[in-house]
């Protein structure tokens, strides 16, 4: 009896200043741990590091002779490589202009879902949709709606007076932001979802006292939603820079990079490199360098947080 | 009072918006599903379909072994999702109970493993996996993504271990229950909505997972459905429209409908590993 009253206490609110945390790790605890630590090692651990190494290489995929150490030679062409640096600088667009508004819309959404509207149900499945769905599946959804002919945005635009239309996924110009309206759908309902869940820790009383001393609605976001939605938001953003960043299947779908590479994320600079032209050594480099990028970039991101958080 | 009701409203015309904005490709994607060839040929398309047709699924299971693919997929997301929860649960157990450096070091491990570009992984990976023949093998893709699987999986199951008190476990020792039979009398069927929420998710993700499966599955019949789908769009871009619709939509039906049971669950158990940690 005493098991189904604790359970239903639930972790919220117990102390668990208990001995066993901090104390001695005992032998069944590395029992418990080799299952899962083992594949972690071999198959994940292992191959990343191998894969560093890799990027020092001359491998290729097919190739009689064997492989040989070449030092930075990799790092030296790829410096000189415009194709790559160009591809990083479309990731880094991409990653921003899907990441942002992202954020901002997924924000939206979440205040809303938090109010007590009608409808909101329906809102809620409904973001369920993309997060559920397979990127493939995304990816090739939205070609429908871009089609040119058989496609519903022509048609809605053509209907509103709006122009002729136009092959989005294939105009120089247009395959881009085309691309990233996509990654901004596909990744907003897992970031309301995140959100949403950072609201309900915001503290109903101090929203209710800050109403109550008159604040209008944007004074009580910034005073008492914001400050408790941070981490959560701040942790999301984090995370979805990376994701979009390292993203390759939506694009793949929608474009295959093009045209004329306008949409060649890295990642897909890379897989073309290593399991098209069989340049294992050269595209192990380039995945080095996006992790050193992304690493500056979030640690730069990381280190202005903290200096933010010193006067609050 | 009026600013309020106009509040309201300017509440309820953004959440339109959002509605719009979330469904209407779904709804294109069903709508071309069920069109015949002829609408789909139109240059001006209708929302809805004069004359609804099965025949581009039909069309879809000619041209693609799409059973085969299902059942492809099936095997390595069933697989892969057992393995990643047997192996994760009890690591996950002591990471959470635990400050020990392994901990630490997992759970460092858990944030890095986010970071790193595929690519990064499959090269090697793919270098390994040839030399032990399990390229183009189902095994080899299961060993990916369990592995694949195991950072997100320790995260969720981290939270919902958090989530049982400590006093229960201690309780049972006091009353004279070892190490194991605490775990499996008391800690795990409290754990058992959490491993069975997180082993769902797990398989969704297998199921759509895409990078891998299309490194590692040269055989066509060996392919997973996201891989077999991209067949439906020519090696130009040409896509014959119906089937790629109609193939698309039922491609996604079951992880539509695992996450919508489980979909609480998992926001639950992601949060509680994000806030606890």
């Amino acid at each position: 009896m005493t098991l189904t009253a604790g359970a239903e206490r639930s972790a919220r609110g117990t102390p668990r200043a208990t001995g066993r945390e901090g104390g001695p790790v005992d032998h069944g605890a590395w029992f418990l741990v080799l299952p899962a630590l083992i594949p972690i090692l071999v198959l994940s651990v292992g191959p990343l590091l191998y894969g560093i190494g890799l990027a020092f290489t001359d491998s290729q995929s097919g190739r009689t002779a064997p492989t040989r150490w070449v030092g930075t030679l990799n790092f030296q062409d790829l410096l000189h490589d415009t194709l790559f640096w160009e591809s990083f600088r479309i990731g880094l667009v991409w990653a921003v202009g899907v990441t942002v508004p992202q954020f901002l819309l997924a924000l939206g959404l979440a205040l809303l879902l938090s109010q007590d509207l009608r409808l909101r149900w329906l809102a809620r499945a409904l973001a369920i949709v993309p997060w559920a769905m397979p990127e493939v599946v995304v990816g090739i959804m939205w070609r429908l709606v871009y089609n040119p002919d058989a496609g519903i945005l022509n048609e809605t635009l053509r209907d509103l007076g709006l122009g002729d239309g136009r092959d989005w996924l294939s105009g120089l110009s247009t395959a881009l932001p085309a691309v990233v309206v996509v990654g901004v759908w596909a990744g907003m309902p897992q970031t309301t979802v995140a959100l949403l869940a950072g609201l309900q820790n915001t503290p109903r009383e101090l929203h209710e006292a800050a109403a109550m001393d008159g604040a209008g609605a944007w004074r009580r976001f910034l005073t008492v939603t914001w400050p408790a939605l941070r981490p959560v938001a701040l942790a999301i953003t984090a995370l979805n820079f990376i994701w979009n960043f390292n993203s390759f299947a939506l694009v793949y779908v929608l474009t295959n990079g093009g045209p004329g590479g306008r949409t060649r994320l890295p990642m897909l600079f890379a897989y073309e490199e290593a399991f098209r032209y069989g340049q294992f050594g050269y595209a192990a480099a380039m995945g080095c360098v996006m992790v050193a990028v992304i690493s500056v970039i979030l640690a730069l991101r990381l280190v202005a947080t903290l200096r933010g958080g010193d006067d609050t | 009072m009026r600013t309020r009701k106009g509040a309201r409203a300017g509440q309820y015309a953004a959440l339109l918006c959002y509605l719009v904005f979330l469904a209407f490709p779904f709804l294109w994607l069903i709508s071309t599903a069920f069109k015949p060839a002829r609408e789909l040929a139109s240059l001006h398309p209708t929302w809805i379909p004069h004359d609804p047709t099965l025949a581009n699924f039909r069309q879809a299971f000619d041209e693609q072994p799409l059973v085969r693919a299902a059942l492809n997929s099936l095997t390595a997301a069933l697989g892969a999702s057992l393995i990643a929860v047997v192996i994760a649960t009890p690591m996950a157990y002591v990471i959470a109970r635990h400050r020990t450096p392994l901990a630490k070091a997992a759970t460092g491990w858990v944030v890095v493993s986010q970071a790193f570009p595929f690519v990064l992984v499959i090269i090697p990976l793919f270098l390994v996996l040839k030399n032990l023949r399990l390229i183009d093998s189902m095994t080899g893709l299961i060993m990916v993504y369990v592995v694949w699987a195991l950072p997100f999986a320790l995260w969720m199951l981290v939270g919902y271990v958090r989530a049982v008190p400590t006093e229960l476990e201690e309780a049972a020792a006091v009353d004279g229950a070892g190490r194991v039979r605490t775990l499996v009398s008391v800690t795990a069927p409290l754990l058992a909505p959490g491993i069975v929420a997180t082993a769902l998710f797990a398989f969704i993700s297998a199921w759509n997972e895409f990078f891998f499966a299309l490194v590692l599955l040269k055989t066509p019949e060996k392919q997973t459905l996201p891989v077999v789908l991209t067949h439906f769009i020519g090696a130009e871009g040409v896509a014959d429209l119906g089937p790629l619709a109609a193939a698309a939509f039922l491609a996604t039906l079951p992880s539509l409908v695992v996450f919508a049971l489980i979909q609480k669950r998992i926001t639950g158990g992601m949060l509680a590993g994000a806030v606890k940690s």
